[in-house]
């Protein structure tokens, strides 16, 4: 196996931008999943009537379905219904309807963690339900669903992968499009691996860094 | 209008080609699964090894999985392998040796976190009634270990079959491959046929990963202690 390592360093620059744009569109989608997940699993924690049903089927059809049959169905399927989307939108909207059922998943893990005992003091000092939310169960279940968060962050990023499938160009879209150009599969790919580890190395560290961090919001620390 | 689409999912042998696409599918998945099994059993117990050298190989492999998109393996095994060893596989055995690779990597974790998570008197009861290692695994480990498995495991299949929705990618003639084809032949009469055909091959998956997916989510509550 041998490397070009000049051809490598002449499509540097298409790596660069194709990183960025996979950055960018995992973080605004896992920002949205994040909001998402969070209604949805309070929506099932106050058990509202007819929304927690609707969440409930979503949270059905979006866990168990891929993520490039959502994608192909919002970009190839819906402008024929009048509905034409841009391929990094869908992108975003695919992510965060995939993500936002994983979140809700781990944030619903955390709202359960919160122990009875807290919930009771709160209603005994007279709080209402929203202050509740607000200021007892909210900030502790966030600290107890961050290692949830963060493992889905890490699989949603991985999903963005699946965008190669309807003209997104991000990293893994970029490499086809190179290798189909120039032939040099073993350096494409070597780069495409290389950019993965880039994002994901840096991530998972930050992320057991940052699970050790929260821990002080959590009750009896 | 928004009719004549369906229509045509129903007409001639379309039906019948989007099933056996499915079955290709599920092939794929039903292979790999067996495989990564059998090999998740055996890894997850060479895991529970004490030797720190085993501990940080097997480690690096399941880590290798999980860091890098299934996608990108998908690509590197299926170009890079005929490229620069001169052997010619087909885009289904690429799947089933990344599949079953990243399969077993997963099972393994799941079959070492439920070992090591038995109470440490099990093995050391064990012990003292003078079982042999074997015995051990067989009579004690193994039965217990066994109900925390089945529910992760039966999640992780799950997760196997919606990610076979890749091997289209790299031109396995599964599902959504068929769909595609249906879908360019049609287009052109029947302009909402993409709509029916893409909506339909979710439902399929869904059919299929729902009921898995509910199942475990019951043994789970079943067996939880």
């Amino acid at each position: 196996m041998t490397f070009d390592w000049q051809y490598i360093v002449d499509v540097l620059p298409h790596y660069k931008t194709a990183l960025w744009l996979t950055l960018k569109l995992a973080t605004i989608g896992i920002a949205f999943a994040i909001i998402v997940g969070m209604i949805c699993s309070i929506i099932q924690y106050f058990k509202v009537k007819v929304l927690s049903q609707i969440v409930q089927v979503y949270l059905e059809v979006a866990r168990n379905t891929p993520l490039l049959i959502q994608l192909f169905f919002l970009y190839y399927g819906l402008p024929k219904i009048g509905i034409t989307l841009s391929g990094e939108l869908c992108g975003i909207i695919g992510l965060t309807f995939l993500g936002g059922s994983y979140m809700a998943e781990a944030f619903r893990a955390g709202m359960e963690a919160v122990t009875k005992s807290q919930i009771e003091t709160g209603k005994a000092i007279g709080l209402s339900n929203l202050q509740l939310m607000r200021y007892v169960i909210i900030p502790q279940a966030f600290s107890y669903s961050v290692p949830g968060f963060g493992a889905n962050c890490i699989f949603l990023l991985k999903e963005t992968s699946v965008f190669s499938g309807i003209a997104i160009l991000e990293l893994t879209n970029t490499t086809k499009n190179l290798m189909g150009i120039f032939y040099k599969t073993n350096e494409a790919l070597l780069m495409l691996v290389v950019g993965y580890l880039i994002i994901l190395l840096p991530l998972t560290l930050f992320l057991t860094w940052l699970e050790r961090r929260v821990r002080h919001a959590e009750f009896g620390n | 209008m928004l009719n004549s689409g369906i229509s045509v999912l129903f007409e001639g042998v379309n039906l019948e080609r989007l099933l056996l696409g499915l079955l290709v599918t599920l092939r794929v998945a039903l292979i790999a699964v067996v495989i990564s099994i059998v090999m998740g059993i055996l890894i997850g117990i060479i895991r529970t090894s004490k030797s720190k050298l085993v501990q940080i190989l097997f480690k690096l492999y399941l880590e290798l999985f999980r860091i890098i998109p299934i996608l990108v393996w998908l690509f590197v095994i299926y170009y890079v392998i005929p490229a620069n060893f001169d052997l010619n596989l087909s885009a289904e055995v690429v799947a089933l040796i990344v599949f079953s690779l990243w399969g077993a990597a997963e099972m393994s974790d799941i079959v070492r976190g439920a070992i090591i998570s038995l109470p440490k008197h099990q093995t050391e009861s064990s012990k003292a009634l003078g079982l042999s290692v074997s015995q051990m695994y067989r009579y004690v480990l193994i039965p217990q270990a066994t109900k925390r498995c089945i529910p992760p495991m039966i999640n992780l299949i799950t997760r196997m079959i919606k990610t076979t929705a890749l091997l289209t990618m790299i031109g396995v003639v599964e599902v959504i491959k068929v769909g595609q084809q249906i879908i360019e032949v049609n287009n052109l009469e029947h302009p909402t046929i993409s709509f029916w055909i893409y909506g339909f091959v979710f439902f399929l998956y869904f059919v299929i990963c729902f009921p898995l997916s509910r199942f475990s989510r019951k043994l789970e509550r079943k067996w939880a202690t």
